[in-house]
């Protein structure tokens, strides 16, 4: 895979200590690649409208009902969606060995991983936010909650990105791992989705929604500093077996 | 549902009936307490059962391994033969 | 001379000598403490004013969630000792108080919601302690089914002790924020009973059962424990003496 010859091409005899351009061009290799598997990049969007679709079909068209709904059924169907994307997120680095050659370069594994999040969020999470105030409006949310729905689920999906990028790394060895991945990152997701559906609330309720946006953006904080540390944990475990 | 006051430690119920019944909750009192308890027996149980198949099957593979050392002393040298 | 008995703990067959002993003391004290505690808290500890004798359903309630909860941080405390000093014995610990801890959790949510229905009316209420103790469970049975998805034993302990202690980090922020979205959403129609003080007529059989469900803890505990250690060193010669029923030697 490409990520190997990234550090292949660096001389051997420079060991690099500094992180950032070993992260950058992993990051931009890392986006290549995500950016070539389109179909990857289109199915968790493609679930997140359809499931979204499904809902007045199951509760029926009132649009208060609607709106009421609409704050978290979105938020939780951009979990889902995150979630779902997130199984093959070491995958086939897995299959492939270069997960292994990862872990012996020189480079911290953390800011591998870092990368590696951090396209997964640029391919799903990201325009799962922007997509977002489209499917608000066929579900008739009133206006004043659009701004804090794309501004929360860009700071949320990153949070779950992350978050779950420790349970990916904890089953890549795995076989079937997609429900068992769910079982153990989601009673996780809890506080991102609290607070992330709160700030909408807040937002249409008339009340300001930067005490829930802040929380999200310190969750995020939290997560970038601990998740890439568990998931490198967790990948050199998974080798293991 | 007489309360004693003063008395504490008091039976707190007139009969029998009426401390099954516990006024109406007594349903609720007593399936809780006993599928706590269930629940319980089951966790300090579970280990006792698990250590006797374990018995049964560290005595399998070792009438196994008996038996395997019998055939084998009953057959005349096959080592010597192949050689 | 004073680290001799942390590098002894190392030694899973010296802790299983070590640790006979103590079974019967433990279980005693448990069978004890729960029996006096039921009985009392049953039949003695007086009526409460407001919720008649429903509320005697918190001298099983109450314990069970204060060891579910300490039961995931003593989970997550030997996984650790485990990744840390890679030691045997505390990844068994580790792994004998996840099922432990899931079946007190659940003790603690179906009281609750028993004592729900005469309190509140309703079974179920998305109150915030109720709903931490649901995603504790949640937490408990990722811990367990990760456990279970792997084929080699060295590898779930290790995956086992990262998740727990992922979750470690994680339990803070769940609480804080369950209780944030509960003052939210708060119906104005459920009043929680929020007694501060508890009469010491009630207090005491709560005491004792608080007691007696630390003591079945650690029994059970213990006792799971060693019987993981002996599964996982079903080949030493030691164990199998053990399974027959034969006195072990000093272990030295």
């Amino acid at each position: 895979m490409a990520s190997v010859d990234s550090i292949a091409v660096r001389d051997p005899a420079e060991p690099c200590h500094r992180a950032g351009p070993g992260f950058m061009a992993l990051l931009r290799v890392e986006l290549l690649l995500a950016l070539r598997r389109r179909a990857d990049i289109a199915n968790p969007l493609l679930f997140f409208v359809t499931v979204l679709a499904l809902l007045p079909l199951g509760v029926g068209p009132e649009p208060e009902l609607l709106a009421r709904m609409a704050p978290g059924m979105i938020w939780v169907m951009a979990l889902l969606a995150t979630l779902l994307s997130q199984e093959s997120l070491f995958r086939s680095d897995f299959e492939d060995g270069s997960l292994e050659q990862l872990t012996l370069s020189p480079q911290p594994l953390y800011f591998a991983v870092l990368a590696k999040v951090t396209v997964h969020w640029l391919v799903t999470g990201l325009p799962l936010a922007l997509l977002s105030p489209l499917l608000a409006m066929m579900l008739n949310l009133p206006a004043a909650g659009y701004p804090s729905l794309l501004l929360s689920l860009l700071l949320g999906t990153a949070c779950l990105s992350l978050i779950g990028a420790v349970g990916a790394a904890l089953t890549v060895s795995l076989r079937r791992a997609g429900l068992l991945l769910a079982l153990i990152v989601m009673p996780l997701y809890v506080p991102v989705l609290i607070f992330g559906t709160g700030a909408v609330q807040a937002a249409l309720d008339g009340y300001a929604y930067s005490v829930q946006l802040a929380v999200l953006a310190a969750l995020l904080a939290a997560a970038a500093a601990l998740a890439p540390l568990a998931a490198a944990g967790a990948i050199r475990i998974s080798l293991d077996s | 549902m007489p309360v004693n006051e003063g008395q504490v430690m008091q039976f707190q119920f007139a009969s029998i009936a009426d401390f099954l019944s516990m006024n109406g909750h007594g349903v609720y009192v007593w399936i809780a307490y006993g599928i706590s308890f269930a629940a319980l027996a089951a966790l300090a149980l579970q280990p006792a059962l698990r250590r006797r198949s374990m018995q049964r099957e560290l005595a399998r593979q070792q009438r196994i391994q008996q038996r395997r050392r019998e055939r084998t002393q009953a057959r005349p040298e096959p080592l010597a033969v192949s050689e | 001379m004073a680290w001799q008995w942390f590098h002894r703990l190392g030694s899973p067959r010296w802790f299983y000598q070590k640790t006979s002993g103590w079974l019967p003391w433990l279980a005693a004290a448990s069978v004890l403490l729960l029996l006096v505690g039921t009985v009392w808290g049953l039949g003695f500890a007086p009526q409460d004013a407001k919720q008649g004798n429903s509320y005697r359903i918190i001298y099983i309630h109450v314990p069970a969630a204060f060891l579910a909860l300490a039961g995931y941080y003593i989970m997550a405390f030997s996984g650790a000792i485990g990744l840390i000093w890679k030691m045997k014995l505390s990844y068994a610990v580790m792994r004998a108080a996840a099922p432990i801890g899931a079946v007190l959790t659940f003790i603690a949510l179906f009281t609750g919601s028993l004592w729900g229905k005469p309190t509140w009316g309703t079974y179920w209420v998305w109150d915030a302690r109720i709903t931490s103790m649901l995603i504790l469970l949640f937490l408990y049975v990722g811990v367990i089914a990760l456990s279970r998805a792997f084929a080699r034993e060295q590898v779930a302990d290790k995956a086992c002790a990262l998740l727990a202690l992922v979750g470690t980090v994680n339990i803070p922020i769940i609480y804080k924020s369950v209780d944030w979205w509960f003052t939210l959403h708060q119906p104005a129609t459920i009043k929680l009973t929020e007694s501060s003080s508890i009469d010491p007529s009630m207090f005491y059989p709560l005491l004792v059962m608080i007691i007696g469900f630390y003591c079945f803890y650690a029994w059970t505990l213990l006792v799971h424990t060693r019987n993981l250690i002996l599964q996982r060193e079903w080949r030493t010669q030691w164990a199998q003496q053990v399974l027959r029923g034969e006195p072990l030697g000093d272990a030295g």
